[in-house]
């Protein structure tokens, strides 16, 4: 009798917990978890995504990932190292705290902080100044033209509730003794609550009564699960269980697509794909070429640039899903090269490349690859294999697990590679990012080049990186970016492939808005009744 | 009695050292966490003094005596991936995979026990020949493809079952309970069967082949010859006598069943033990994955020590040998 009362105790929840799905429950699923709710411990794009239907920036992006305000309603520069920001007033937490100033002072402490991972969304920031409740100043140690451009991912957090539940630590693996509740519990302004979170479960959403803007969604209920695996995730979406998964492996595009009541979504993504030769050292770890470094031959590395068919790696291995690139950026980010060009693919030149740079049977080199990373990562690598093999040059292929593929090729590793695969999307949606990590020289007391695995150096293009950080003229910098875009064209410093494709899976009936850089905001979902 | 036990207890720690020497051993492999924890944008000496803060630099030796030393106290640290305690972050995922288990140990000891017996006596039936052939497919498939052939057919086709999850949880104290609502047991039936599979083949098969030994014997003839009635001789003399190696298989079966849910886990997003583990050397969350591994270890010791202690109450000779010794 008591087993049965428990059944129907059991029943009965299971019918209430299925009851709101006839209003506009939305369910989602992501391969990953979402591992933390603290919205400064970990700058990465799915939690930052995700906590940003929850917690606002100063700023936010529309889905053209046009700036826009948010939280600041406006801003300006009213000294050359000073920025203004006037705070939208009457916006209240989930908790009902109001918003001041006083919250963003606290939340760029605590983002600032040792343990917090997003610091450097506020590159070169020394103070912040509180001149009024809803006015803040930002102050620089000198004139940045993009200082807003990661304020859309610098979440806002309330000072009082922070420092009420012992919150104003960033959540963070040093400090063991200590509970972390912001790494459990959130509180934003954001048009989101959470109302339940299972960590590596699921995690629910109710929709904020109180927010600011006007709701453009009709969700009543979001529900986020992980699912790891590729084809239970796709299963899920064909089965009616999700309305949304992603990533959707490329080989099930034309599945989903074809099923009845789900669609494939797709659309280029930022992240660039490209190869990079270790052009630092006098010889080379992995070559059986002695004494000297073929990379440092302009004329080899354009004959691997020359030996790639681009277009072969996108209609077979990407299966469609990628576009080719000349430049090192994808179109969507500011700064793109219109003009640059890709070198022609001409394995006979190549050949004659190689041979006028002293190689006429080519050489043996081994190459880097991450298998878990980036879309198609290691079947990339190997029909880069092949290309190079018509040329005469041996490639040794070594795909790893991305955890031990980064602890190798990275500076931790001693940037351990002669050539290596990676990707690379800037969080700024801005070309200084990528000329600053990737392509400038590697220098520790700057932090610049510290993702040039390769050593790849060149004057010029420091300067004019240099150059571009601080000019805050629009047109002047865009010029500058594009000279240096062009010479590393010239130079053959980096051997980009193409921009990878976007991939969701969506129910019919479901309108979601896909942003270039694999966010996904809520606020611009609606469910056909 | 009681000196068996210790002797074997002290085996026990003294595996389970083994097994967290090596595990920790095996962790120089798996890669560098520091770069799971930061974003790429994290400067160089933030990295590096993140990696002195958590003794990622220290020798090898240093840091194995520092976890064995906090292992003794059930202190296991934090977790890297998910920041929280690694006994929280266990023990919310335990009775997910102990609950999986033991559904997928219950359905392959009856349907084994029941299939294994019915092919034995109705050796040249073709239900039994039918059955035989059938179980071939459950101890060749592997297990990944049984789950994602379910998945197709009951969720995807039928949309019967749920494709993946626990469905709705109930909390008693802190064990979540997927067994106390429709939801729960209906995401249960498609794991268990997946995980549950390969046993109740083993089983099976083992029970029959057994049973056709023990009904060769001449006690079951003379058994016949006294006139007993089939029922008696099949299930009172036969079967109990194939109990011994059957349990024996079992109990260690149960241990892998826990220790291997990792694939059906996985496949089905079952929030356990098994796929927190590959959640955890995807992430070279060493905390977590030094812990399940000692963890596990602790299982099968257990499960052994059962096993061996469950033979005396089975097997009368062992009792009796042991008395006329002692």
């Amino acid at each position: 009798m008591r087993i049965r009362t428990a059944f129907m105790t059991g029943v009965a929840a299971a019918i209430l917990a299925v009851t709101p799905a006839s209003a506009e429950t939305f369910r989602f699923a992501f391969q990953g978890p979402l591992n933390s709710l603290d919205p400064h411990s970990l700058n990465e794009t799915f939690q930052l995504g995700f906590l940003g239907n929850i917690y606002e920036g100063l700023t936010r992006r529309g889905t053209d990932l046009a700036i826009q305000p948010s939280l600041a309603e406006s801003w300006e520069i009213v000294e050359p190292n000073r920025w203004r920001f006037h705070l939208r007033e009457g916006v209240t937490f989930h908790n009902g705290n109001p918003f001041t100033a006083d919250d963003v002072i606290f939340s760029y402490e605590r983002a600032t902080s040792e343990g917090s991972d997003v610091g450097q969304k506020m590159p070169g920031v020394v103070a912040v100044e509180r001149v009024d409740d809803y006015t803040v100043d930002f102050v620089t140690d000198g004139p940045n033209p993009i200082l807003t451009a990661e304020f859309d991912t610098w979440y806002i957090m309330d000072q009082e509730w922070a420092v009420e539940n012992g919150a104003d630590v960033v959540t963070n693996v040093a400090e063991a003794d200590r509970e972390f509740f912001a790494n459990r519990n959130a509180n934003g302004t954001n048009a989101f609550m959470i109302q339940e979170h299972q960590s590596d479960v699921r995690t629910i959403a109710v929709p904020n009564p109180d927010w600011w803007d006007e709701a453009e969604h009709n969700l009543t209920e979001v529900i986020f699960q992980p699912i790891q695996s590729d084809a239970t995730r796709v299963a899920a979406l064909l089965s009616g269980e999700m309305d949304l998964v992603y990533p959707v492996p490329l080989q099930d595009q034309q599945r989903v697509d074809e099923n009845d009541g789900t669609t494939a979504l797709t659309g280029p993504e930022l992240r660039t794909i490209f190869l990079g030769m270790d052009q630092a050292r006098d010889e080379l770890l992995y070559s059986n070429v002695e004494g000297a470094n073929p990379f440092h031959d302009r004329r080899v590395r354009l004959a691997f640039y020359q030996a790639l068919d681009v277009d072969a790696i996108q209609q077979v291995v990407m299966r469609g899903a990628s576009t080719p690139s000349a430049s090192m950026v994808a179109p969507g980010i500011n700064g793109f090269p219109t003009d640059l060009e890709r070198y022609p693919y001409d394995p006979d030149a190549a050949r004659a490349l190689l041979e006028e740079a002293g190689y006429p049977d080519g050489f043996e080199v081994q190459m880097n690859c991450p298998n878990d990373r980036y879309v198609n990562d290691e079947a990339i690598c190997q029909a880069v294999v092949g290309m190079l093999g018509r040329i005469g040059v041996t490639v040794n292929l070594l795909a790893e697990p991305r955890s031990v593929y980064f602890g190798r090729v990275l500076a931790q590793g001693g940037y351990d590679t002669s050539f290596y695969l990676l990707g690379w999307s800037p969080g700024s949606i801005d070309s200084y990012n990528p000329l600053y990590n990737l392509v400038q020289t590697r220098n520790t007391d700057t932090g610049s080049g510290t993702f040039n695995l390769g050593g790849f150096s060149d004057a010029e293009i420091d300067q004019l990186a240099n150059e571009v950080l601080v000019e805050t003229d629009p047109d002047a910098r865009g010029d500058l970016i594009n000279q240096a875009w062009q010479r590393l064209h010239d130079e053959v410093g980096y051997l980009p492939l193409h921009q990878q494709a976007l991939s969701w899976g969506v129910a019919d009936g479901v309108n979601v808005a896909q942003r270039a850089d694999n966010v996904f905001r809520w606020r611009h979902t609606t469910i056909d009744n | 009695m009681a000196a068996f036990v210790i002797r074997r207890l002290i085996q026990s720690v003294l595996v389970m050292l083994v097994v967290a020497f090596v595990a920790f051993s095996l962790f120089n492999f798996v890669g560098d966490p520091i770069n799971n924890m930061v974003g790429q944008e994290t400067s160089l000496a933030e990295r590096e003094e993140m990696r002195q803060d958590l003794g990622l630099d220290d020798p090898f030796p240093v840091q194995f005596a520092r976890f064995v030393g906090n292992a003794v106290q059930f202190n296991f640290g934090l977790s890297f991936r998910r920041q929280a305690p690694v006994a929280e972050v266990i023990g919310e995922r335990l009775p997910a995979t102990l609950e999986l288990a033991a559904v997928s140990a219950v359905f392959a000891l009856v349907f084994g026990l029941a299939l294994g017996v019915y092919t034995a006596l109705r050796r040249d039936g073709w239900l039994a020949q039918a059955i035989m052939a059938g179980s071939l497919v459950g101890v060749s498939l592997p297990t990944f493809l049984i789950g994602i052939i379910l998945i197709w057919i009951f969720a995807v086709e039928l949309g019967w079952l749920p494709s993946f999850g626990r469905g709705e949880v109930v909390y008693i104290g802190w064990w979540s309970t997927g067994l106390l609502t429709v939801d729960g047991l209906k995401a249960l039936v498609l794991p268990a069967i997946t995980l549950g599979l390969f046993q109740l083949t083993l089983i099976m098969r083992l029970v029959r082949a057994e049973m056709l030994e023990v009904l060769r014997t001449d006690y079951i003839k003379f058994a016949r010859a006294r006139g007993l009635t089939n029922r008696v001789i099949n299930f009172g003399h036969a079967l109990k006598n194939t109990m011994v190696p059957v349990l024996t298989i079992t109990g260690l079966q149960l241990g892998s069943l826990i220790a291997f849910a990792i694939i059906t886990e996985t496949v089905f997003q079952w929030p356990g033990i098994g796929l927190l583990f590959i959640q955890s050397i995807q992430f070279v969350d060493i905390p977590v994955m030094s812990a399940y591994l000692v963890m596990i270890s602790l299982f099968f010791v257990v499960i052994n020590l059962v096993v061996d202690l469950l033979y005396y109450v089975v097997d009368p000779r062992l009792r009796v040998e042991r008395a006329a010794h002692g």
